[in-house]
């Protein structure tokens, strides 16, 4: 075959050329290249807006400002959340869970519909979807475009480069930086960000570990907890600011246990060599602020929208139904929380947060409609009818916990932990058996943030009784 | 699936050079288009910009290199031609083995797309010509669109795109994706290399190595026998000397240049909107 | 002398690349040859990686890389 021949003689040749083909190849074309480029760009030397990137960068990077520069500006971003999301989500929960509701209740009034078929709609699915779109929207319509733009500017490979070297020790990619950054994001974004690490076995940690980034739909839970529980604690000018370091620090508790849930895997269970690392540091380009921001609004809202419609809503129906169907004297959940509620306490914890979390497998954007719903369920609250929250400010909700709930510092601080520590999202879990096909590693992904919640959260309820505080 | 007709804007504040061509955004899955363009380019040269721009995809551009471009696809119309457009995975060259540049590579080689473009970085165009002349190698329908010139600009740098297009033998398009100017040249410039109305004469690469240059010759000549009408031939010979495992499959079966772009999208799967 | 030596703000010439495999080529496709210049722009908080310019991109190299790529001043 004459085929075969032409590939023969390729083979011949090869071994006459030496094996440093790839080489002179890659050196031949550099230099072709260049000479083009020689002829056809000219320039002046290191321009003015070079100069400027520098500088900037030796800033950003430096021994001394390096990270602090960088916490500031987590605390920043948390910051302009928590402070720029208030009023519109007060403004959302007038209209969603005052006005509206109150006109759904009216019109099914006059319709004669049955208790139970409005209460299943309009208290169950309805309520939920209000909730989630009232408090959870404004935070994320503007943390996401923040982190985008920060994104666009370029500053985001730079945190890349000052954290390197705790990955490399964490037997970590270096690029599982870039990864973790995405999942503060969404964690399901995150674990598919992870093509761009090639080694499987690092793609690995760096999924199994994107859990400890606080999604996008934790930290509403994580900034109000901070802030009714935390913040409180301070005077009121300092209230928000408080809250958000709160809320950054338990952020960065979360990268301490992505480098060490690294070390860990990396020197266990996903032992082996590191690959090769290389990053590039593209010059700071000014972000189209406005389309950036427009864009990426809309994108967000259009998603939390989605979600809250087929996340929440059968969540509400399944809250309401567990809320109101009673076994014997008690209601369903009531059965459920009793249940959970002694191993609930010792991990400084509650059986109502336990039932929460489970229902809230989901979407971690509906734990605190959740609890706030059962709380009051459980308690047949006069704030509600028939296990159903209003509108509730801030105040109130810290009422609710803590009059109604029973709930301490302890339960705030623990909850932030376990909001940390706990079972990705169904659609992250989903994604990461879509991304490894593995049963077994999307297992460990699954239960092993969960084991170690459970254990941190012993920890601390434990070192708490012990010293008889809080 | 809606059909608007578009006009489209980048609207970074400015006001001169706000609109492009008469552009038809398709949907996704557009079955009979007319011609096939491949997106090609290093990563972080604005290309995902450009896509946006052909297409009005809704993707996130994030200056983040080494980014997951997972491959999307997107139509449009330009002048009454209907064209289907592929963004390829950003890869700095296509002569190593990476996921990323193996897709990229066979997709130009297999796939056979009418029009490459390949975006290059204008501050870094040493390193952006590194790929442009690789591709050159496997076809000379190709469209370089040298993107980031506001950048180029900024950094007090002038380029001279004439001596480039000459020195390159296909067209250059000055642009600046961000900006949305250059916009509607490019397509003048893919409608053009689409219809084979632009004499192409695309640069070869010669060896100064005596002994790789006289090996590909001969390599390219049996070649040049078997395959009558092989236009990468000196690729093709390139490949074999180098031992490329895809290319000396397709040598022996006799399938270079004969998949068409119908098998490349049912083989290398495309995921959706992601 | 090789790579990680080179003071920051300071520029060399590569002589010789002793990585290897993936490692290798990648630096290869970046440009990083015999005869480029390179220049340490700066150096992590933590001392590592150290970013470099080299044909006018700035790239990242972990020490370890660094250490075997052969310079001359």
């Amino acid at each position: 075959m004459k085929v075969e021949n032409i590939i023969e003689q390729a083979a011949v040749l090869r071994g006459a050329i030496g094996d440093d083909l790839h080489d002179r190849l890659t050196t031949a074309i550099y230099k072709d290249a260049g000479q083009i480029a020689d002829r056809a760009v000219a320039r002046q030397g290191k321009s003015a807006s070079q100069s400027f990137d520098q500088k900037l960068d030796r800033v950003l990077t430096s021994r001394l400002w390096g990270f602090p520069l960088m916490l500031l500006m987590l605390t920043i971003v948390l910051w302009l959340t928590i402070a720029g999301a208030n009023v519109p989500s007060a403004m959302l929960s007038d209209l969603l869970q005052g006005t509206v509701y109150n006109t759904l209740h009216s019109l099914a009034n006059s319709l004669n519909s049955p208790w139970w078929l409005s209460g299943f709609l309009i208290d169950g699915v309805y309520l939920a979807t209000a909730w989630v779109i009232s408090v959870m929207l404004p935070p994320m319509a503007i943390f996401f475009p923040l982190f985008t733009l920060l994104e666009d500017l370029g500053y985001l490979p730079r945190v890349a480069f000052n954290l390197d070297r705790l990955f490399k020790r964490a037997g970590a990619h270096g690029k599982q930086s870039l990864t973790m950054m995405m999942g503060y994001g969404c964690n399901a974004a995150g674990v598919v960000s992870t093509r761009i690490i090639d080694s499987p076995r690092e793609r690995l940690i760096a999924i199994i570990t994107n859990n400890f980034s606080i999604c996008n739909g934790r930290f509403p839970t994580m900034i109000l907890i901070g802030t009714i529980f935390i913040g409180a604690t301070a005077p009121p000018v300092l209230a928000s600011f408080i809250a958000a370091t709160s809320v950054a620090a338990v952020a960065v508790l979360g990268i301490v246990f992505t480098l060490l849930v690294s070390a860990f895997l990396s020197k266990t269970w996903l032992k082996g060599e590191a690959s090769s690392f290389s990053l590039e540091l593209p010059p700071y380009r000014p972000p189209q602020i406005w389309q950036t921001l427009y864009r990426s609004i809309i994108e967000r809202t259009l998603i939390v929208l989605k979600r809250a419609v087929w996340m929440a809503a059968p969540a509400g129906a399944i809250i309401w139904l567990i809320g109101n169907i009673f076994v014997g004297e008690m209601s369903i959940a009531a059965h459920v929380i009793g249940f959970l509620n002694p191993f609930g306490l010792l991990i400084g914890l509650n059986g109502v947060i336990l039932l929460a979390y489970i229902v809230a497998i989901p979407a971690n954007e509906i734990v605190v409609p959740t609890i706030l719903m059962l709380t009051l369920n459980a308690a047949k609250s006069g704030l509600a009818q028939n296990g159903v929250m209003i509108e509730l400010d801030d105040l109130q909700v810290r009422e609710v916990l803590t009059g109604v709930g029973g709930w301490t510092l302890l339960t705030g601080i623990n909850l932030m932990l376990f909001s940390l520590l706990h079972n990705p999202c169904s659609t992250t879990i989903w994604t990461i058996w879509q991304e490894t096909k593995s049963f077994k590693w999307t297992t460990v992904a699954t239960v092993l943030p969960v084991v170690l919640g459970i254990v941190v959260c012993l920890l601390t309820a434990s070192v708490a009784r012990l010293f008889n505080i809080i | 699936m809606s059909t608007q007709a578009v006009t489209i804007k980048q609207c970074g504040g400015c006001a001169t050079d706000c609109h492009t061509a008469q552009l038809t955004k398709l949907g996704i899955k557009v079955r009979n288009w007319d011609f096939a363009v491949a997106l090609a380019g290093n990563p972080n040269t604005g290309k995902s910009t450009i896509f946006n721009a052909l297409t009005g995809l809704r993707q996130h551009v994030g200056n983040w290199a080494g980014k997951t471009v997972s491959r999307a696809e997107g139509a449009f119309n330009f002048e009454d031609k209907k064209f289907k457009l592929v963004d390829l995975p950003g890869t700095y060259s296509l002569l190593s083995t990476s996921v990323d540049e193996e897709i990229a590579r066979d997709f130009i080689l297999f796939g056979k797309p009418d029009v490459t473009v390949v975006v290059a970085d204008a501050t870094r165009l040493e390193r952006s010509l590194h790929l442009v002349l690789q591709i050159l190698e496997i076809t000379n329908h190709v469209v370089v669109a040298l993107n980031l010139m506001d950048e180029a600009e900024r950094d007090e740098m002038t380029i001279d795109v004439r001596e480039l297009t000459r020195e390159l033998g296909v067209p250059v398009v000055p642009m600046s994706a961000r900006r949305g100017t250059g916009v509607s040249e490019l397509l003048k410039a893919i409608g053009k290399v689409a219809a084979g109305q632009f004499p192409l004469q695309a640069r070869q690469i010669r060896y100064e190595d005596k002994k790789l240059e006289s090996a590909i010759e001969t390599l390219t000549a049996q070649l040049g026998e078997t395959f009558a009408d092989l236009p990468n031939a000196r690729w093709v010979a390139l490949r074999l000397l180098e031992g490329d495992e895809s290319v000396i499959n397709a040598v022996r079966t006799k399938t270079l240049g004969t998949l068409k772009i119908e098998n490349s999208f049912s083989q290398l799967a495309l995921s959706e909107a992601r | 002398m090789t790579l990680d030596m080179l003071a920051v703000g300071q520029t060399a010439t590569i002589k010789n690349l002793n990585n290897q495999s993936t490692e290798r080529r990648r630096l290869l496709d970046l440009g990083i040859l015999p005869g480029t210049p390179i220049e340490n722009v700066m150096s992590s908080p933590l001392g590592d990686p150290v970013a470099y310019r080299v044909r006018n991109s700035v790239v990242a190299l972990r020490r370890e890389q660094a250490r075997l790529i052969e310079i001359e001043e």
